[in-house]
C-alpha cells in the first residue's frame, strides 16, 4: 500500500511539472487560437539564458530580471514577424509557423549559448522527506508549490486586472473585442510575454531537475497529452490534466510496465489521452465547438 | 441525320487545351526517359546514393502524407511511424516468406502499413483538428517503441537493426546503387501515377470536400468517417512503401530510430514547402529539403575555409530551416509549386503581356 501511495504521490507531484508547461500553451491558445509548438523551445531558451547569465557572474535576481526582459523582447519580435503577417490564416498554418519558430529558437539557443549540459542549482535540496512511512521528494513539493502559486497569480491577472479582462474578451470573441477597441496586437504581445515567463519558470524547474540541455525542449511532447485531457482552453484543465497524466504514468510504469517490457512512458500518456478523447472529444474542460455550414 | 462536324466554337475551345496537354505529356515523357537513363550518364555513385535516392523516397513519403493532410485535411505528425511499419513489415515478409518476389514484399509491407494506418485513423471519426494531430503523435511514439522493444520485428539481431536480406528482381541484382535507384524510381513513378488519378476520382473529390469542411461534406451525403479512415489507410500505404525504400534502397540498414519524430516533421515540411494538395509539389519540396542541408554544408565550408564547426553549422541550418518555413507560410502558403506555376505563367506571356 505504501509503495502504491508513494508512486501515486510522486506521480501527482511530477504531474504539476507537466502542468507548468501546459499552462504556457493554454495561455496562448486561449488568446489567439495558436497551438504553440514552440513553447518547449521557449522553455529551453529561457533556461539557457538564465544559466548563461549566471555563469557570467550575474547575480541571481538580476539574471532572472534580464531573462524576463529577454523573453518579453522575444515575444514582441515573434508577434511582429510571425503572428501579425499570419493573422486570419487557418489554425493549422499558425501551428506550422510555430513549428518553424521552434526550429529557429532551438538553433539560436544552442548556437549562441552552447549545446553542452549545464547544471542549474536553484538552492533547493532534493532530499527525501518522510510523512509517516511515505517518502516524498522535497524538490517535487517545491515544484508543486510553484505551480500552485503561478496559477493563483495568473488567475488574479485574468480576473482582477484590466489587461486580464481584455485578454478574456479576446479569447471569448475576437471580433467583438476588436470592435470595442481592444488592441489585438498588444494583447498578443502580452500573452506571448506571459507565456515566455511561464516558460522561464517551467524551464528553471525542469532544468534544475534534469540539467539545462536540448532535451528540455522535448518536454513540449510531454505537455500535449496533458492538454488533450484538460482541454486546450482551460488553465484549471491543464492542472488537472497534469495531475492525471503524472499519476497514471507513474502507476503504469510501476505496475503495467513490467508486464509488457517496460519503457512505456513515451507513449502511455498519449494512449491515456486517446481514451479520454474518445469519451470527451474536446477534453475534460475544453469548449465544445458548434459547427455551422 | 446527325452532323459529324463539330461546331467551330467547340473546336476552338478545345484546341489550346489539347495542345497544352500534349506538350505537358511530351515534357513528362522526356523527364521520365531522362530519369530512367540517368545512372549510366552520371558516372559517380555519389549523386545516386546521397542525393537522388533520398530525394525520390522523400518525395514518395511526402506524397503519402499529402494525400492525408493536403487532400483530406487531417494533419498528421506520425508519418515516420507508418514508414517504420512499412519497413519492418517488408523486412519480415522477405525474411519469413521464402521465394517472395520483391515487388510483392513491398506491396505486402504497404498493405500492412495501410492496415495500421486504418486502425490509427479510427479516432478521426470523433476527433478533429489539433486533438486528432495529437493522436497521430501517439501513433508515432507507440510504433517507435514497438519496433525498438520487440526483437521479433528485427529478427533478434543484437544491434536492433534491420537490413535488406535480398534486393533482386527476376534474377537481376538490385543491390547496386543504380539498381536501388531504379527500384525507387519505378515505385515512385507507378505510385505517383496512381495518386494522380486517385485524387481526380470520386474518392479524391470526396477527400477534398472533407478537407474544405467536413460538416458540409457530411450534409451533402459523403460518408465522412469512412473516407477519413480510407485516407489514413491509403496515406499509410504510400508511407509504408516509402519507409521500406528508405530502409533498403537508401539507408541499407535501419532501426526504429531511423523513423523518429524528426523524420515526421521533415516530411511535414516537405509538403508545406512543396505545396499542400499538390502532387508535383511533393517533388519540389523533397528536392528542397534534401538539397538545402548539402548546400548549406558546402556554403559553410566554403565561407569558413574548411574550418567549420559542425555543431554550429547544424544550429545555423535549423535557424534557416525554421525561417524558411515561416517565410513560405507568410509569402506563399501554397508552396513552391505555386511559385513555379506563377513563373511558368509569366514565361508563357513573355514578352508580350496582355
Amino acid at each position: 500500500m505504501n509503495v502504491f501511495l508513494e508512486t501515486l504521490i510522486g506521480g501527482l507531484l511530477a504531474g504539476t511539472m507537466y502542468s507548468l508547461v501546459a499552462i504556457g500553451f493554454v495561455l496562448i491558445y486561449k488568446a489567439s487560437g495558436v497551438f504553440n509548438f514552440a513553447q518547449g523551445a521557449m522553455l529551453l531558451f529561457a533556461a539557457l539564458t538564465f544559466v548563461s547569465l549566471r555563469e557570467q557572474g550575474v547575480p541571481t535576481v538580476l539574471a532572472l530580471l534580464l531573462t524576463v526582459l529577454v523573453m518579453i523582447v522575444g515575444a514582441l519580435l515573434i508577434e511582429r514577424t510571425v503572428l501579425r503577417p499570419l493573422v486570419n490564416r487557418s489554425q493549422i498554418t499558425l501551428f506550422m509557423a510555430t513549428l518553424g519558430l521552434s526550429f529557429i529558437i532551438e538553433g539560436l539557443a544552442q548556437g549562441l549559448m552552447g549545446a553542452q549540459v549545464r547544471a542549474l542549482d536553484l538552492g533547493i535540496e532534493d532530499v527525501p522527506l518522510f510523512f509517516g512511512e511515505i517518502m516524498v521528494s522535497q524538490f517535487d513539493l517545491v515544484a508543486a508549490g510553484t505551480a500552485v502559486a503561478l496559477v493563483i497569480l495568473l488567475a488574479l491577472l485574468f480576473n482582477k486586472t484590466r489587461i486580464g479582462i481584455s485578454l478574456r474578451a479576446v479569447a471569448d470573441d475576437t471580433r467583438a473585442a476588436l470592435s470595442i477597441g481592444i488592441n489585438l496586437n498588444r494583447i498578443w504581445q502580452i500573452v506571448w510575454a506571459v507565456a515566455g515567463i511561464v516558460g522561464l519558470v517551467a524551464g528553471l524547474l525542469w532544468g534544475a531537475r534534469q540539467g539545462v540541455q536540448f532535451s528540455l525542449s522535448l518536454v513540449v511532447l510531454k505537455a500535449l497529452p496533458v492538454l488533450i485531457i484538460g482541454g486546450f482552453t482551460s488553465i484549471g484543465g491543464a492542472i488537472v490534466g497534469g495531475l492525471i497524466v503524472g499519476a497514471a504514468e507513474n502507476l503504469a510504469e510501476a505496475y503495467l510496465g513490467p508486464l509488457i517490457g517496460g519503457g512505456i512512458t513515451p507513449w502511455f500518456a498519449y494512449f491515456l489521452a486517446l481514451v479520454f478523447l474518445y469519451i470527451r472529444p474536446a477534453g475534460l474542460f475544453g469548449e465544445r465547438t458548434i459547427e455551422r455550414v | 441525320m446527325t452532323t459529324s462536324i463539330p461546331s467551330i466554337a467547340a473546336a476552338y475551345d478545345e484546341a489550346p487545351v489539347t495542345l497544352l496537354r500534349r506538350r505537358r505529356l511530351l515534357l513528362l515523357g522526356g523527364l521520365l526517359a531522362l530519369a530512367f537513363a540517368l545512372p549510366p550518364l552520371l558516372g559517380s555513385d555519389y549523386w545516386l546514393n546521397a542525393i537522388l535516392i533520398p530525394f525520390l523516397v522523400l518525395s514518395l513519403a511526402g506524397l503519402g502524407l499529402n494525400l492525408l493532410t493536403g487532400y483530406t485535411g487531417q494533419t498528421s505528425v506520425g508519418a515516420a511511424g507508418f514508414m517504420a511499419v512499412g519497413a519492418f513489415a517488408t523486412y519480415g515478409l522477405l525474411l519469413r516468406v521464402p521465394g517472395l518476389p520483391l515487388p510483392l514484399a513491398l506491396l505486402g509491407g504497404g498493405l500492412i502499413a495501410a492496415a495500421v494506418g486504418w486502425l490509427f485513423g479510427i479516432p478521426s471519426a470523433r476527433i478533429k483538428g489539433f486533438y486528432l494531430m495529437v493522436t497521430t503523435l501517439a501513433a508515432q511514439f507507440f510504433l517507435e517503441w514497438v519496433f525498438a522493444k520487440f526483437p521479433w520485428f528485427y529478427n533478434h539481431a543484437s544491434s536492433g537493426t534491420i537490413s535488406a536480406p535480398r534486393l533482386e528482381l527476376f534474377g537481376y541484382n538490385l543491390a547496386t546503387p543504380a539498381g536501388r535507384y531504379l527500384l525507387a524510381l519505378s515505385c515512385v513513378v507507378l505510385l505517383t501515377w496512381v495518386a494522380h488519378n486517385l485524387v481526380r476520382s470520386q474518392i479524391g473529390r470526396n477527400w477534398m470536400a472533407i478537407r474544405d469542411m467536413d460538416t458540409a461534406a457530411a450534409v451533402i451525403g459523403i460518408p465522412v468517417e469512412r473516407y477519413k479512415r480510407q485516407a489514413f489507410a491509403v496515406s499509410s500505404f504510400y508511407l509504408g512503401i516509402a519507409g521500406a525504400l528508405w530502409a533498403f534502397a537508401y539507408l541499407g540498414t535501419a532501426s526504429a530510430g531511423s523513423f523518429d519524430i524528426n523524420r515526421s516533421f521533415q516530411i511535414l515540411f516537405i509538403i508545406i514547402i512543396g505545396g499542400m494538395g499538390s502532387i508535383a509539389g511533393n517533388f519540389l519540396g523533397a528536392a528542397f529539403i534534401s538539397l538545402l542541408p548539402i548546400f548549406l554544408n558546402h556554403a559553410g565550408q566554403w565561407l569558413s575555409g574548411g574550418h567549420v564547426d559542425t555543431g554550429q553549422l547544424q544550429n545555423l541550418q535549423k535557424v534557416i530551416f525554421g525561417a524558411l518555413i515561416i517565410w513560405f507560410l507568410v509569402k506563399e502558403p501554397e508552396g513552391l509549386i505555386r511559385l513555379l506555376r506563377n513563373l511558368a505563367e509569366r514565361l508563357r506571356r513573355w514578352p508580350l503581356r496582355f
